[in-house]
């Protein structure tokens, strides 16, 4: 095995700006498939490139060579005995942030269902929280279900909590909590795409957005309503470390989203980073399928089989 | 299409969401189904109206009282608040990330430079024009 395994473990730090850059390009629906799918895609590369240098060490162990009859010691590879360590402990790392953030994930559904049923008054697809904090959410299920706080209901105007539950819709029918579990369990596998989890958020908020615009007939109105919603649901004392000057957050960029992009119109990709990014990904599973074959030729020679 | 068939064509589920929220929207005040039709703004039959009022009476979700010769609704207040505060505080405890995971959210937070932004960006769109409110055609 050579330098091809580590490929897959230094890609992302190029493929995560160009999948940010190119998200930036395209509508809503597609940059979050992209975001959502590069991610998932990185991750399962750098993590068999783990498992092949955590493999390829384990093969020096005794027992492990009298278990796969080798009649001779593994060769003619460049990985030492350290990296096979490091690539170790950090493959228990992975798994261990795999279990946690999928056990954590599936009981907090579980549990804000539980609250949300048996806390609020329900009516179709929505629940009604009787809480003056003016919030907002889907929750994801069979069938998925709305809530809404009585503070948001009373915040906004009849026009506006259509548009509210449009949104809120359009996260259940597009299955949003999706492309965010996949991502959660992806970035547990490589911190460097923890860099587009804000990229994916706000693709899947303009997704909604947009989907909600369609479903009122007036991209205006629901600006107003995600401007409303933000603005009442805003705590009074404002949060030390979202105090970055000159940076707009999301919901502004939202709302002037839908007053400003005439519908159906979005500029071109840029070619350029497209390509980076498609190298990237190809470049990456390459990599990986080239160690793993590298790996079975070492041990088949081991066995003496060539 | 009219906005009435529009309309007819929701979902029910959805038509009684609409009617819930306006209810609840309305802050202790009991609405008679006239009242419900002229908050939602849409074209929707009054005999429509009458009849989600009616289910959701039948539901458990809203009480009602006499009026004249029909009835307003009340939704129903059961548990206030208690549970609602459990559940924000779990999910407050739980992160932001793990939060956002499992509940795609409507809103998020917003610095004072966003909030400026907004108020401009909603004060522009509020001088434009078109198409107010909920008439949609």
């Amino acid at each position: 095995m050579n330098y091809t395994v580590w490929v897959p473990l230094v890609l992302p730090l190029l493929a995560v700006p160009a999948a940010r850059r190119l998200a930036e390009a395209l509508p809503p629906r597609l940059a979050a498939w992209l975001l959502a799918g590069t991610a998932v895609a990185l991750a399962a590369c750098s993590t068999v490139a783990l498992l092949l240098l955590a493999g390829a060490g384990a093969l020096r162990l005794p027992p492990v060579a009298a278990l796969g009859h080798f009649e001779l010691p593994v060769v003619g590879d460049q990985v030492t005995v350290a990296a096979a360590c490091v690539a170790a402990v950090l493959l228990a790392v992975v798994v261990t942030a795999l279990v946690r953030t999928a056990r954590r994930h599936l009981v907090l559904a579980a549990r804000a269902r539980r609250d949300a049923v048996a806390a609020g008054t329900a009516a179709g697809d929505l629940t009604v929280l009787q809480d003056p904090g003016p919030d907002a959410y889907a929750l994801p299920g069979r069938p998925g279900r709305i809530v809404v706080t009585t503070g948001m209901l009373r915040a906004l105007g009849a026009a506006e909590r259509e548009a509210l539950l449009a949104h809120e819709r359009a996260h259940l029918a597009g299955r949003h909590h999706l492309f965010l579990a996949a991502f959660a369990l992806a970035r547990s596998c490589h911190p460097a795409l923890r860099a587009l989890r804000g990229p994916l958020s706000y693709a899947l908020e303009r997704w909604a957005d947009e989907a909600a615009a369609a479903a009122v007939g007036d991209r205006r109105l629901a600006a107003r309503a995600i401007g409303r919603a933000a603005l009442a649901s805003r705590p009074g004392a404002p949060r030390p470390h979202a105090a970055l000057p000159a940076t707009t957050g999301p919901v502004p960029r939202r709302v002037a989203a839908l007053l400003t992009l005439p519908p159906a119109r979005a500029p071109r990709a840029p070619r350029t980073i497209a390509l980076v990014l498609a190298s990237c990904l190809t470049l990456s599973a390459a990599c990986a399928l080239e160690a793993a074959h590298d790996l079975h030729g070492s041990i088949e020679l081991a066995q003496g089989e060539r | 299409m009219t906005e009435a068939n529009a309309s007819a064509r929701r979902p029910s589920g959805e038509l009684e969401a609409s009617v819930l929220a306006a209810l609840w929207a309305a802050d202790g005040r009991a609405l008679t189904p006239a009242d419900v039709q002229r908050d939602l703004g849409t074209a929707l039959a009054r005999t429509t109206v009458t009849t989600i009022l009616a289910r959701l009476y039948e539901k458990g979700s809203v009480s009602r009282t006499r009026a004249g010769r029909g009835y307003a609704y009340l939704p129903v207040q059961d548990s206030p608040g208690l549970a609602a505060r459990r559940m924000r505080t779990e999910l407050d405890k739980s992160g932001e990330d793990d939060r956002g995971t499992v509940l795609a959210r409507f809103v998020s937070q917003l610095g004072p430079d966003d909030e400026r932004l907004l108020r401009e960006l909603l004060a522009g769109a509020e001088e434009a024009p078109p198409a107010e409110g909920g008439e949609v055609s």
